[in-house]
């Protein structure tokens, strides 16, 4: 089957998808975009988190012709060509990657929770990235790059 | 389109259906996108009741219908993580029928009956008939869910549930409870510790009991103790856990007699704070 979807503003197909393919597998095997990481392949990690309309969802868990259509944006799209989105810049910053294999769904997920609560507290910022697991920096330096994040936002 | 092809797998939010292709569990023929259908993410109200979409996910029923449906947005609220939450359905939940499904204990507990469509028409199943074994539902092959109708708050609900996490967790068991100030009913449903969601009829029954003859609903007075020591004990005796690799069936058993004590206190202590319209 053929599935057409913009992706990151453009317009893309992908030809001969198996019918129980996932929306990660698309975009990872098909079209290149390695940014969406592939991991539990169950929405336990959120290393997948990418947007569906606007929406913050895991893409291993949208089924490649429910993309048919759509809009999706994934890591790749956060950035302003080569300048670092705030939220990236603050992760670097703040010291919030180490290995760096569940970075860019949290950016995700960060981008997703600042677009809607512009200055959230902790317990707010616990909450939102609870789907995303990290097994290096033990969250301390995430949660000062989204504040930090919150702080450069709001000043500009 | 179902009738057609009784055996296609129907997918909404994928957060169940996703995980079994993509380890492989199971491998359909051919699936119905049900996320497509937007009749389905609709909601209203219909007779004293909401009609509520088999679409609609977690995140809308939190934000949109938390005010009316205060139980089922707290059991909303404890599904997996914003991802989740922002595709998983009730409809899906219904569709699983997993004992452990979040959204069944309150759907229990208020009461909500479940709307089937097929081209034969529609038929309206109670919750408490819906669920017949692990994993199994009354629907028929030909049939879909369309909906679940479920009527607002009369009166305080609660729903609390154990797991190793507040997040991404599977719940070893929960409990919800529905006060329905209007009719003066309890309403009870367990989650992970029986083949099935399941209700404590005894508990409801000696509940009211309590509270009819103390003239309590009137008098919002305060519940004995002991009294709720006994809810608990018959809401665990209600339950029929096993032991499996989220816990043992007697730490079920203990923790829904705690679940069961604290929910009716928290409910009946906000029944006796504010007057319920």
């Amino acid at each position: 089957m053929k599935v057409t979807f913009t992706v990151n503003g453009q317009r893309v197909s992908a030809d001969e998808v198996w019918e129980g393919e996932s929306l990660l597998y698309i975009l990872r095997e098909r079209l290149g975009l390695y940014g969406s990481k592939n991991a539990c392949e169950q929405g336990e990690c959120g290393s997948c988190s990418v947007y569906v309309d606007g929406t913050l969802v895991c893409a291993c868990l949208v089924l490649g012709g429910q993309a048919q259509g759509r809009d999706i944006v994934t890591v790749e799209g956060i950035a302003d060509g080569h300048a670092l989105h705030p939220v990236q810049q603050a992760f670097v910053e703040a010291g919030a990657v180490q290995c760096g294999f569940c970075t860019p769904g949290l950016i995700v997920a960060a981008h997703d929770l600042l677009r809607h609560t512009p200055e959230p507290t902790t317990v707010e910022i616990r909450e939102a990235l609870a789907g995303n697991i990290c097994r290096c920096t033990g969250y301390a330096k995430i949660l000062d790059a989204v504040h930090l994040a919150a702080e450069r936002m709001a000043s500009t | 389109m179902k009738a057609a092809h009784p055996d296609a797998l129907p997918i909404a939010g994928g957060t169940d259906v996703m995980v079994e292709i993509n380890f492989d569990r199971s491998r359909p023929d051919s699936v119905i996108d049900l996320a497509s259908v937007a009749e389905l993410d609709d909601w209203g109200p219909e007779d004293g009741y909401l009609r509520i979409g088999a679409g609609v996910t977690y995140t809308r029923i939190i934000s949109e219908l938390g005010d009316r449906l205060p139980g089922l947005a707290m059991a909303s609220r404890t599904v997996g993580s914003p991802q989740i939450r922002n595709r998983g359905t009730v409809g899906g939940n219904l569709g699983s029928a997993s004992p452990a499904g979040d959204a069944h204990p309150p759907l229990l507990a208020s009461k909500a009956v479940v709307e089937l469509a097929s081209s034969a028409g529609i038929r309206r199943i109670p919750a408490r008939d819906f669920y017949v074994g692990p994993k199994k539902n009354a629907m028929r092959k030909d049939e879909l869910i369309a909906a679940f109708l479920i009527e607002p708050s009369n009166g305080p609900q609660q729903f609390s549930k154990v797991g190793t996490r507040n997040a991404m967790v599977i719940a070893v068991c929960s409990f919800a409870l529905t006060l329905d100030a209007k009719r003066k009913r309890v309403g009870t449903g367990i989650g992970s510790a029986a083949p099935t969601p399941v209700t404590a009829g005894e508990a409801e029954a000696f509940m009211q009991g309590v509270l009819d003859e103390g003239g309590l609903w009137e008098k919002r007075g305060e519940i004995d103790p002991s009294a709720l020591v006994r809810f608990g004990d018959l809401v665990a005796a209600a339950a029929r856990p096993i032991d499996d690799v989220r816990g043992t069936a007697a730490y079920r058993r203990h923790a829904l007699a705690v679940l069961a004590r604290r929910t009716f206190a928290w409910a009946w202590d906000e029944y006796r704070r504010k007057s319920v319209a």
